[in-house]
């Protein structure tokens, strides 16, 4: 379970999360969505602790996340997968490489057992065929659903999702979208900033809108996208369509 | 017998004096590559504790490199050191590459963008594990280059050495000279001399470079 509780989060003098609260449950999809500037994806990077909090706090499973001298990041991370709007490859390691990498020299699995990992979750994705391939010879749809085999080789308990296929040529987001369809349907808990509507509504569990660095919605699907309850996720509802 | 044309004595002495030049060029490179990429590598991680370090290393690349051997040897000798010339110049060449080489691994290492930092931390990879396996095999490649032009630059700047009594290959040059009295066809004969180690410097990079660029 991750539990963000009353979290604030500024750049300087430049307040961009501002006392957010928000639980995701085991097996739960939640989708964060709002205008840019809203504190979205920064509150993502705090959750896996990519990003200092001021005030509040974030629980992964119990572990505190920030400022507790007991935490080992490192370790908690390997229970956080995330994927960002720039799929960040390794380009000078072959894909296979790529999702290798961390299985053996974070968790220490011998070459053998990370590469089967690392084979495995690349079929799984669709990317069987690409194992010795370059990432600067992929798509970039391609390339972030090796992202996405990278960070599920560390077998997560959550996957984050950071705007995902925002970077994205409009052809290539639906591979992606899929790859993230199938993992809900297998039960991942995961969060997901998304500015794809349509998706955020077919596979979450719960939506929050975010507006002006909280939470000014969330609730079912039904809800949220449907009907809108606020005025405001109203206005932003209508001006993405 | 002393005899007034140029013989194949002279070619071999001359070849000693490039040995010479070679040596000098891989003891500065080596010197100076350790103490770069440590040196880089705490610039680009601690910019500003490090701000005085910087400070000093542009002494070291803005004063000619002839005052600065001319004043080592100076120093070395008020100081009472008893360090052969060949010692010297490769201190004086060795510290001169380490503040090039310094700001070439600051650089590269810097064109590693933070998302990719990011994205392998977020794995769980602690900072030197991203350090090894990321962040320097990145900058590797993208710092090689400059790194071969600071090697061809070194090899002919060990020319100066012969100020303070190294016999290289240009001092050897000019002794031939001196001698037979045809400084354009001795100095054509060095410049080729030159030309082809700088040439196997070069070919080596772009091997090196070729193998990289295949993956991209």
């Amino acid at each position: 379970m991750i539990e963000i509780n009353n979290v604030h989060k500024s750049y300087g003098p430049l307040a961009v999360v501002k006392g957010v609260n928000l639980t995701v449950n085991k097996g739960e999809v939640v989708s964060i969505i709002g205008g840019s500037g809203s504190g979205k994806s920064t509150l993502l990077m705090c959750i896996n602790g990519l990003e200092q909090i001021q005030q509040g706090s974030i629980r992964v499973d119990g572990t505190e996340v920030h400022g507790a001298p007991g935490t080992d990041l490192n370790r908690l991370r390997q229970k956080i997968g995330i994927v960002f709007q720039q799929w960040n490859a390794f380009p000078h390691l072959t894909v296979l490489e790529n999702v290798m990498l961390a299985p053996r020299r974070v968790k220490g699995l011998a070459r053998d057992e990370a590469e089967a990992i690392a084979v495995r979750q690349l079929k799984h994705v669709g990317l069987g065929d690409k194992l010795k391939t370059f990432p600067g010879k992929l798509s970039g749809g391609q390339q972030q659903r090796m992202a996405i085999a990278r960070a599920l080789a560390m077998s997560p308990d959550y996957m984050l999702f950071d705007e995902a296929t925002s970077a994205l040529d409009p052809q290539l987001v639906g591979e992606v979208l899929d790859t993230m369809r199938m993992l809900s349907e297998e039960g991942m808990t995961m969060v997901l900033v998304t500015h794809e509507i349509r998706f955020a509504r077919d596979v979450s569990d719960r939506v929050a809108f975010f507006r002006d660095g909280k939470v000014h919605e969330i609730g079912p699907p039904e809800q949220v996208i449907d009907h809108p309850q606020m005025p405001e996720t109203f206005d932003f509802l209508k001006s993405t369509h | 017998m002393l005899s007034t044309s140029f013989t194949g004595n002279d070619l071999l002495f001359m070849l000693e004096g490039a040995w010479a030049t070679l040596r000098l060029t891989l003891w500065a490179m080596l010197l100076g590559t350790l103490a770069g990429v440590v040196l880089g590598l705490l610039r680009a991680a601690l910019p500003r504790l490090t701000m005085p370090l910087a400070w000093l290393l542009d002494v070291f690349r803005s004063v000619p490199l002839l005052i600065q051997f001319v004043l080592f040897n100076a120093l070395k000798s008020i100081a009472g050191l008893e360090w052969s010339a060949f010692a010297v110049g490769c201190v004086v060449l060795g510290i001169y590459c380490a503040a090039y080489c310094t700001e070439i691994v600051r650089s590269g290492v810097l064109s590693v963008s933070a998302n990719v930092n990011r994205a392998a931390r977020s794995l769980g990879m602690t900072y030197f594990q991203t350090l090894r396996y990321i962040v320097l095999p990145m900058a590797t490649r993208v710092s090689f280059p400059g790194w071969i032009n600071l090697v061809l630059g070194v090899m002919k700047d060990t020319s100066l050495v012969l100020w303070i009594g190294i016999i290289e290959l240009l001092r050897a040059s000019q002794t031939i000279v001196t001698r037979i009295q045809e400084p354009l066809f001795v100095l054509c004969i060095a410049g080729l001399i030159y030309y082809v180690m700088s040439w196997g410097v070069a070919w080596l990079g772009t091997v090196v470079e070729k193998r990289w660029q295949e993956n991209d």
